[in-house]
């Protein structure tokens, strides 16, 4: 309970930052890059392409056994017992552990351990975690899952987060030293301005609650961990997770080994999303199984388990409030929000923050307050998914915005440039603002859009819909307290004239290596083949915290350009001095060093690194990034403070058939302010996988459990990502605002470009047929209800027919 | 991923031989074709044969001729794909060419045949799930409980019929031959079905579908195929709908047929489509009114049961929809009625 009156933003200076962490947004050698700026391929496309890429489960070590988790049949059960011997008795089977064998709990926020490896005296949803067995091969440890014996004493369940609020004698978590905690997983609520007085002053009041269903992940690669403990007790483990840094924290707390003498090794990933941002119970059951047997161990969960591990998108229940006065400025948001935390903590700390911290640009209004509540309910654990926390209220709200922007006859887009908060500002709740490109993506959304000359005037039933958004590039919530640095980064040079970099950044398929290297190539002046990128390996790699809070490029990317920085210095400096001209008539630029005045003075960047090496002894440097001391003068108020911020704008373009509720997706037009575009094709592939992902779950995708608290339907099958056939044109337009303190300008594009392409459908399906669509998932079925509540098209034939027609 | 039980595979390379085999090995046994419907099931423990019969090699159910008097003849082991896009049955019967290019996706429709998706399994949520899932459901009555749950303590198994070609079949008068250990017997299509999601079919253990032979039809035969589904690709229907029109040289329809499939057990004809559509003009205003009502006859028929995934009563709302585009795109040559 954090309520406390923020009084509006600080008047401060200018955060004076180090200097190792800012590096200007030019090129450095001259004016024009070589590298960065350019569409070149990752560094493991074609790896990839050829299968040659090795992803955790194509590790394949001597003796490795097979590891399975035995999981609940029961929502909220206590366990009475359990009895392995039958299946320890097993031929093959090689060790069985349970919760006792781990008994120490973890959380990947410090603050919030509520989480076993194996659950130790209760199960909290169906698929919960019991007992490992390690066996010969996979159908010895199934055959063994089967022969233990659980004694459960099955407890009433909540499925509903309102039901879990009402009856907190059934208590998921039980917290005797806080007996009024009942369900709830965490509360914030924070007020800045007086919002009432606002809404009071305003000249329209809207008033609406909106709806979030939950989503999830549904990364292609299901989660695997392998672990093999050698001969002098280092463990290693190779694991599908975006975290490596905060994994190898919790397997020396878990396992109490130390760090030391711990490895954590992330292989090729198949997708994550936010969806293995967490430890994971595998990870501990195949390092325990590892140490317990002596061989290696190896476990691959099945796409059911994927479901049930979740860590998704959080169902939120949304109510806004907001004032507008007649000449379009906003005067104040009001909003209060449940959140369905399933059955474990994870991220949600911060969630609870995000759902409120995060709305306050780049439409700026002066008055603010959430209230949100995250509960506990027996379903499988939500978590942060791309777009963490600020997905479901800005749904919400920019919805809101084009029903307030109706109500003072604006056009939305107007309406949005009208409020936007505008760049080196801060926001109502006190975060810093820096670059802010939101009104170039609105100019190119409606441009591209051909909005001005389309919008209300399509065809019944066809549409166009706008909403905008703003998000993080990482953030200076560092998960855990410490003053070191949030991202370093090691880079090898050499005469072979091969740069190595080593980075504990996490590629996860967003490209985090490719941008390693065009940095390094671009500082370096190398040819980008000859840069090459060690990562997400704890024994080799200095330490990154993870791909998670769209952090990588803004803080990996910066880190990068320190230590390459170094020894560029080095090499212009050996170079000059052998040619007795000063260092910055030094040009080196893909693979060559020349003088800028005598161009007939030019050798390769081999020859040049040679000089270097032999003045200067074997070469290497570090780099290191460190966020600015950012965010509100209150607690929580560095929860969402970020040193950059990205921003979007979309228009969909929708069309609606009212016989059939079905909404088709025409066109999405993405206009995203990443910064400066390091890499043009990766950013747009973020964009247009964002942009895909956001209107996947807004018409399709469907995280439902059921009235048994089962999953609904745990595959592939029944979870409906869309396929190609599905998808809509997807338009990337790219803005760059380069930003003061990003490398080279670059602000984050993984997660910003989701959030508006639900508003947007929504907004699009009301200039289609003028019904508000408030509620998520748009399913057809859903949708088709909604108009025929508001009376468009057909009407339902129950309705048409006289009573005893039907039966 | 999901293990899949460890059984023997025979590999016949007659007809008789794969019977010979059923007849041996009895109820363990099972014959497996493409296999796309079955090795999921057996990886979801709902069915455990010890051995396969795999039709693959079998030369006689790839038989795929039109005969000169217009019949078409279609071994059960012909791909889906190679019915889709077979020039001489989008001609002679445009829906089962429409529905075959329908059923999942364009890997499934390459490994899965003709035979395999007029004999698969019926389908629902309570029932198409792993086996730790039905455990902890505390299974269902298709397969190791005792309760149906589509309707909360229901006792009798009402899973659906998902395959898509047999409605266009039973529009198209298609008999099946089948051989087992007395020899080969024929049945119309319609007569296969029982109105149970356990077993939906009227066959012996001993029986494999060797090959469709559909009928040919006049000059004026007009057909399509309305697929629900929620995506444009890999999902089984939420709802099917066959249409057949027999249209006289001065344009009126001469026959008219509609069944249904993904409602219930079995595919299900609308009672009333042919009454209200023989006599009538195939195009224009009394068409349009004669479809409307085979439209509302098709709805009071239709009760969908929330047994396969989806929202049943929108599946519901849903059957005057599709079956009133099927019929125009039957009549109009513009089929099938899919959403992409």
């Amino acid at each position: 309970m954090d309520a406390r009156l923020f009084e509006g933003p600080r008047e401060r200076g200018i955060t004076l930052m180090a200097a190792r962490d800012q590096h200007g947004v030019g090129a450095p050698f001259g004016d024009r890059f070589q590298v960065v700026g350019r569409a070149e391929r990752k560094v493991d496309g074609l790896a990839k392409a050829t299968g040659q890429a090795v992803y955790t489960d194509d590790i394949q070590l001597p003796g490795m056994l097979h590891a399975k988790i035995l999981r609940s049949p029961h929502a909220h059960a206590r366990i009475r017992s359990i009895d392995t011997s039958k299946a320890l008795a097993l031929p093959g089977v090689h060790a069985v552990i349970t919760g006792r064998d781990m008994p120490i709990k973890y959380g990947v926020i410090p603050w919030t351990p509520d989480e076993n490896a194996l659950a130790l005296e209760k199960v909290r949803f169906i698929g919960d975690e019991v007992a490992a067995v390690a066996a010969l091969d996979e159908d010895t440890a199934n055959a063994a899952l089967r022969l233990i014996e659980v004694d459960y004493e099955v407890l009433p369940a909540h499925f509903d987060p309102k039901d879990a609020l009402a009856k907190p004698e059934v208590q998921i978590h039980e917290t005797p030293e806080k007996p009024d905690r009942g369900n709830v997983s965490k509360h914030v609520r924070l007020e800045f301005g007086d919002v009432d007085q606002a809404l009071e002053d305003a000249d329209v009041v809207l008033e609406g609650h909106y709806r979030f269903h939950g989503s999830t992940h549904a990364p292609i690669e299901p989660h695997c961990a392998v672990a093999q403990v050698s001969p002098d007790g280092v463990l290693t483990l190779w694991s599908a997770t975006q975290i490596t840094h905060y994994v190898h924290r919790a397997l020396a707390r878990v396992l109490e080994l130390k760090e030391s003498r711990i490895r954590v090794i992330q292989p090729c990933l198949g997708g994550a999303f936010g969806g293995k941002s967490d430890p994971f119970a595998l990870e501990f059951a195949v390092a325990k199984l590892a140490m317990v047997t002596g061989r290696p161990v190896k476990m691959l969960w099945t796409r059911e388990e994927v479901f049930y591990a979740h860590r998704g998108r959080h169902p939120m229940q949304l109510h806004y409030r907001s004032g507008i006065r007649r000449d379009g400025k906003l005067t104040g948001v009001d909003a209060k929000i449940l959140i369905d935390g399933g059955s474990y903590s994870s991220f949600g700390l911060v969630t609870t923050y995000y759902s409120g911290q995060l709305l306050t640009g780049p439409v700026h209004f002066p008055t603010y307050r959430f209230d949100s509540t995250r509960v506990f309910t027996n379903k499988p654990p939500c978590g942060p998914k791309r777009g963490h926390g600020s997905v479901q209220p800005r749904f919400a709200f920019e919805v809101q915005l084009d029903e307030l922007a109706e109500a003072v006859a604006l056009d939305p887009i107007e309406l949005r440039r009208r409020n936007w908060q505008g760049e080196h500002t801060h926001t109502v709740n006190g975060q810093r603002i820096t670059s802010n490109g939101f009104l170039g993506c609105l100019d190119e959304v409606e441009r591209a859009s051909g909005w001005r000359e389309r919008r209300g005037k399509l065809p019944f039933g066809r549409g166009l819909g706008v909403a905008g958004s703003m998000y993080i590039s990482g953030t200076n919530y560092a998960i855990y307290p410490n003053d070191m640095p949030q991202a370093g980064i090691q880079i090898k040079l050499d005469r072979s004239g091969l740069a190595t970099v080593f980075t504990g950044g996490n590629d996860i398929g967003q490209g985090s290596n490719s941008v390693c290297r065009a940095i390094v190539a671009e500082e370096l002046g190398l040819d980008p083949d000859d840069v090459r990128v060690v990562a997400a390996d704890t024994d080799l790699c200095p330490v990154d915290l993870g791909a998670y809070s769209s952090r990588v490029t803004f803080m990996v990317g910066n880190a990068t350009i320190d230590a390459a920085r170094k020894l560029r210095r080095l090499v212009t400096g050996a170079v000059a001095k052998k040619w007795s001209v000063p260092e910055n008539r030094i040009f080196m630029g893909r693979g060559e060093v020349f003088d800028l005045e005598d161009r007939s003075r030019a050798i390769t960047s081999r020859e040049a690194i040679q000089i270097a090496e032999a003045l200067h002894d074997t070469l290497g440097a570090t780099g290191s990034y460190n966020t600015p001391k950012l965010g509100g003068d209150y607690r929580g108020g560095t929860i969402g403070a970020s040193p950059a911020y990205s921003f979007t704008a979309h228009v969909v373009e929708a069309e609606v058939d009212v016989e059939t509720g079905r909404i088709h997706l025409h066109n999405c037009w993405v206009a995203h302010d990443c910064g400066r575009a390091l890499n043009p094709m990766l950013v747009a592939g973020q964009m247009e996988g964002s942009a895909y992902m956001g209107l996947a779950e807004a018409v399709m995708e469907v995280h439902d459990i059921n009235r048994f608290g089962l999953h609904a339907g745990p595959s592939l099958l029944d979870y409906r990502i869309p396929t190609s056939v599905d998808t809509p044109e997807l338009h990337a337009l790219i803005v760059e605002s380069l930003d003061p303190e990003g490398p080279y300008g670059a602000k984050e594009a993984g997660e910003g470009p989701l959030h508006p392409a639900l508003p947007a459908i929504s907004n699009a399906v009301y200039d289609a047929v003028g019904v508000r669509l408030r509620e998520l998932p748009f399913t057809p079925a859903a949708v088709l209800r909604a108009l025929r509540a508001a009376g468009v098209g057909p009407k339902a034939r129950a309705a048409q027919q006289p009573e005893g027609a039907r039966r | 991923m999901l293990r899949l039980p460890k059984t023997r595979v025979a590999k016949p390379t007659t007809v008789a031989q794969a019977v010979a085999l059923l007849v041996e090995h009895g109820e363990v046994a099972m014959p497996i074709a493409g296999g796309t419907d079955l090795l999921p099931n057996m990886k979801h423990g709902l069915f455990e044969p010890e051995v396969l019969v795999a039709l693959g090699g079998i030369k006689e159910l790839q038989r795929f001729e039109l005969q000169t008097d217009g019949t078409l003849i279609l071994g059960a082991g012909v791909s889906l794909d190679r019915i889709a896009a077979d020039e001489r049955v989008q001609r002679t019967a445009p829906a089962l060419a429409q529905a075959a290019g329908l059923v999942a996706g364009p890997q499934l429709r390459r490994m899965g045949t003709l035979g395999g998706n007029v004999m698969l399994d019926t389908r629902c949520q309570w029932y198409n799930q792993t086996h730790f899932w039905r455990q902890a459901l505390g299974y269902c009555l298709k397969k190791d409980g005792t309760v149906c749950h589509v309707v909360a303590g229901g006792k009798k198994c009402v899973a659906a019929a998902s395959n898509d070609t047999a409605p266009t079949l039973m529009t198209l008068q298609a008999t099946l031959v089948f051989e087992g250990r007395s020899g080969r017997r024929e049945v119309a299509i319609d007569d296969l079905w029982h109105t149970d999601g356990i077993h939906n079919k009227k066959l012996g253990t001993d029986e494999i579908l060797v090959e469709v032979r559909v009928p040919p039809r006049a000059t004026g035969h007009r057909g399509a195929y309305g697929k629900l589904r929620e995506r444009g690709s890999i999902d089984y229907p939420m709802l099917g709908v066959a249409a057949r029109l027999d249209v006289g040289r001065d344009g009126a329809v001469e026959g008219a047929d509609l069944v249904l499939v993904a409602l219930q057990a079995r595919p299900v004809r609308v009672r009333r489509a042919a009454e209200l559509l023989i006599g009538v003009p195939s195009s224009g205003d009394n068409f349009a009114e004669a479809v409307a009502a085979v439209a509302e006859a098709a709805y009071a028929q239709a009760h969908p049961m929330p047994n396969i995934p989806g929202d049943h009563e929108w599946r519901r709302e849903m059957v005057p929809v599709y079956v009133a585009r099927t019929l125009h795109a039957a009549a109009t040559g513009t089929g099938p009625v899919h959403h992409v």
